[in-house]
């Protein structure tokens, strides 16, 4: 049984007080939680500080190119069904330059977990206006305020009909390892937002802010996780500032539907045609 | 080429030009003949001329042929576009009252193709028609027409087998009962190969993906590249694999990548358009040393270019695309055969080298048909390189395996998730042996150094053909899916006495330099024949063997495949002969 120090690689270079800590905290809580086999999980990042975690992770990493960490994680996973993937990056990455790539993987519903670490704001490239900026928000690229509207990946995903949507807080270690336990377990695509604070580029969005305006959804009397516009209401009305396993749905997943997909992982089988494949794959040319 | 016939049949697209088409190079196939077949069709689903060019011959043929013997033509337009291209003596079969343009010298026959249709039972069978009259010309009966034709339209019940039938028979007598011309085919082979094949390239690509042990496919759809992912859509289930159609070709190539790290075979396949997005990650695989396999089937560019038409104008960006410098591997099949034993190559170098391989094929290639009885399946196996097996990793400890570890070939063990020991980072980030990111500047040139190295090594095939002397007057120099067409060139050259030589390359990188010196040293002169605009094969041989005084281009970028007479003409010009026109 892997114990928490199987799950800790290099050291982290993030700046002290990072809330990308509290994610890979969380992360490895959860996989010491379910008893995964290090080496049976796959870290596959995007760029930016959020893209190191598959470096800090104790897993198989794959750091990919950015915005491109769901379409790589999706292969991993059809490559070996076996295995738990887990594909993790930033807004930037996940809602700016990889944003197609998000919707298609929730329609998609491979059986992968989607762990987005959301500080509205580029912070590796030094404090540039990200997807998810405020409307307003100061930063190096906006000196006047951002003039677009930002994504809500939580609405984006209510409405592309994603089985499992969550959103964790980094200063909550506790409940995100519970929640990414969670989206693990999920039989299907799972996504995670998560607060984690850039305490470098951006002094909005803080410790502090999120700590006295989130709002658990467990404590919400009669919140319902499975009624898919009453979540988009509620979500909507809190301007997103919730946390918890906002909304789960059974729905079939990709491996389970695509006809004959070999239920053994494919990287584990022998791939070599005999005289008698070749026999009738050649018949159709005779 | 001994003895050969060249039919057409052309109309609006939609009109069932191409079922025209395969239900005659089918029978002809079946018949013990050689066939190829070039569609040329246009960026539309309905309207516009289309046609379909079959050429029969007694012998393996890799091009359509210069002539045309039989025409069918179901519209002015498919008369006006191809009379050129119709010898003296030739018989066009026009649909109704359409007009011949000019002289005599063909046989124009009006004959009422959509009439006896009708009379068959609808006028939509205008080309079962048509294939009776070419049953007529070329001396065959409407009974050699049956077993395809059941094979086709048996689905559809009896009756539907019976009227196309009659539709056959009714054009067969209406020929003989008008006309008297006749064409003959070559004579038919005595034996038919039991390995005689109906292929295309695309088809023999996806075979050998298959055979490769490639079972992840993820594409998306682009002509002329999308009959790949028909062949896996149809195979892959057989064999517990899957096709994923991407969102786009970012999301292919890197489901690609991400398959080939976990330790699956898998590739992408696209065109120009696409291989263009894949540009970074095909950086990714040569960073972090992930075999990866993308098919480029290249068409017209730039740019959306002629979407529908063949080029050979990507192997710059083969050679040369993404940011960096990285190995990578570039094959260019130079025959339907060799589509299918390159792609299986291409896997087994793609692990081998642990580097991208790019196998770049191009429309003529990917979507002509032809006969061969060469496809080699026993030649068939998987070699997977360097990948570590459980035992190799018993005694690694957690964390202390160094994928990147640098070698005297430059290639280094690689372990695939699931396996104990093994787990490491592949990653676009300059590492050090573990694959952690670093900016050591000692590191960074060990690594880059060791992986600049693993093709200096590279013991795979150099994929040159050479036929002739290396000191010809002039040698002929072609890359990919002209071989056929030059080789043609040349037999048409040596027939009028003069000295040629031809060489064909099937590997562009790593460049066949000690392959092709003799021959660019010994010719007279060279010419490089090329489907682009910019001699980028002839910029190759200048980089690599020099030789610039020697080196002539035969360029041809319209949008239509070369033809032999292309060839002949410009190569009588470089050797200063025969009357310039």
């Amino acid at each position: 049984m892997a114990v928490l120090a199987d799950y800790k690689a290099e050291k982290p270079t993030w700046c002290p007080g990072c809330g990308d800590f509290g994610v890979l905290n969380a992360l490895q809580r959860a996989a010491v939680d379910l008893a995964l086999d290090p080496e049976e999980m796959v870290v596959v990042s995007g760029i930016g500080c959020s893209g190191k975690l598959s470096a800090y992770f104790g897993s198989y990493g794959l750091h990919t190119i950015h915005g491109r960490s769901l379409p790589t994680a999706q292969g991993v996973k059809m490559a070996n069904r076996d295995l738990t993937v887990v594909a993790a990056g930033g807004d930037g990455d996940g809602f700016g330059i990889g944003l197609g790539h998000f919707i298609h993987a929730m329609r998609r519903n491979i059986d992968i977990t989607y762990l987005v670490m959301d500080n509205h704001i580029y912070g590796l490239t030094t404090g540039q206006t990200s997807p998810t900026s405020d409307h307003g928000m100061v930063t190096k690229t906006a000196p006047k305020g951002a003039v677009e509207e930002p994504v809500h990946p939580l609405e984006l995903a209510l409405v592309t009909g994603c089985g499992f949507i969550a959103q964790g807080f980094s200063g909550d270690i506790a409940q995100l390892s519970q929640i990414i336990k969670r989206a693990i377990a999920h039989k299907g695509f799972s996504f995670v937002n998560i607060y984690s604070p850039c305490v470098t580029y951006n002094k909005q969005n803080t410790y502090e802010f999120y700590k006295g305006n989130v709002k658990k959804v467990e404590e919400i009397d009669g919140y319902d996780a499975t009624n898919r516009f009453a979540v988009l209401q509620q979500v909507s009305e809190a301007h997103a500032l919730l946390t918890g396993v906002l909304y789960e749905a059974e729905r079939p997943t990709f491996e389970q539907s695509v006809p004959r997909f070999a239920t053994t992982g494919l990287s584990q089988l022998e791939h070599r045609l005999d005289a008698k494949d070749y026999e009738r794959l050649l018949a159709d040319f005779r | 080429m001994s003895h050969q016939l060249g039919w057409k049949v052309g109309g609006e697209q939609g009109a069932g030009i191409d079922s025209t088409g395969e239900i005659f190079a089918w029978t002809m196939h079946r018949l013990g003949y050689y066939v190829f077949a070039y569609r040329h069709f246009m960026s539309r689903i309905k309207g516009g001329h289309t046609n379909y060019k079959i050429r029969v011959a007694d012998a393996e043929i890799t091009h359509h042929g210069d002539d045309l013997h039989i025409l069918v033509a179901f519209d002015q337009e498919t008369v006006n576009v191809n009379w050129n291209e119709l010898v003296d003596g030739g018989i066009v079969i026009a649909d109704g009252s359409l007009k011949a343009p000019d002289d005599a010298r063909v046989q124009f026959c009006n004959i009422p193709l959509t009439g006896l249709a009708k009379e068959a039972g609808s006028a939509i069978m205008k080309n079962m028609v048509a294939v009776g009259v070419t049953a007529a010309i070329v001396g065959l009966t409407p009974e050699h027409f049956l077993p395809v034709i059941e094979e086709r339209f048996a689905k559809k019940g009896q009756d539907v087998v019976d009227s196309n039938l009659s539709a056959v028979r009714k054009g067969f007598a209406h020929y003989n009962e008008h006309f008297a011309g006749h064409l003959a085919l070559p004579d038919a082979p005595e034996s038919v190969d039991p390995n005689h094949l109906y292929i295309s390239g695309n088809e023999a690509v996806a075979l050998g993906a298959l055979a490769a042990g490639c079972r992840v496919l993820a594409q998306y759809p682009i002509t002329p590249a999308t009959e790949v992912m028909y062949s896996l859509v149809k195979y892959l289930p057989e064999y517990g694999g899957v096709v994923i159609q991407a969102e786009d070709e970012i999301a292919a190539v890197n489901m690609a990548l991400g398959a080939n790290y976990a330790g699956t075979r898998s590739m992408t396949c696209t065109s120009g358009p696409g291989f263009s997005l894949m540009m970074e990650a095909l950086g990714l695989s040569g960073m972090s040393e992930t075999p990866l396999v993308i098919v480029d089937v290249q068409r017209s560019g730039p740019s959306t270019g002629l979407p529908t038409k063949t080029e050979q104008s990507d192997l710059y960006e083969a050679l040369y695309g993404s940011h960096g410098e990285f190995p990578r591997i570039v094959l260019a099949p130079t025959s339907v055969q060799e589509c299918f034993s390159y792609a299986v190559l291409a896997f087994n170098l793609a692990e081998r080298y642990q580097c991208p391989v790019i196998l770049a094929s191009d429309l003529y290639m990917g979507m002509s048909k032809g006969s061969t009885d060469l496809l080699d399946t026993t030649a068939v196996s998987i070699e997977r390189g360097k990948l570590l097996a459980d035992a190799d990793l018993a005694g690694v400890t957690r964390g202390e395996f160094r994928r990147y570890a640098v070698t005297d070939d430059g290639v280094s063990p690689r372990a695939i998730p699931g396996q104990k020991g093994g787990r490491f980072i592949a990653l676009g980030n300059e590492h050090d042996e573990l694959g952690f990111e670093m900016e050591d500047q000692t590191m960074r040139n060990l690594q880059m150094d060791k992986r600049a190295r693993k093709l200096t090594g590279y013991t795979g095939p150099n994929g040159v053909t050479a036929v002739g002397p290396a000191s010809s007057a002039l040698t002929l120099v072609g890359f990919g899916s002209t071989k056929g067409v030059i080789a043609e060139a040349r037999e048409a050259l040596l027939a009028e006495g003069l000295q040629v030589s031809h060489v064909q390359l099937g590997v562009l990188a790593p460049f066949p330099e000690d392959a092709l010196k003799p021959y660019v040293e010994g010719a007279g002169r060279l010419l490089v024949v090329e489907v682009n605009s910019r001699g980028q094969l002839a910029d190759q041989l200048r980089l690599h063997l020099g030789h610039h005084e020697k080196l002539d281009s035969c360029l041809k970028y319209d949008g239509d495949p070369l033809l032999i007479a292309d060839i002949v003409k410009r190569a009588k010009e470089v050797l200063s002969v025969g009357s310039p026109s």
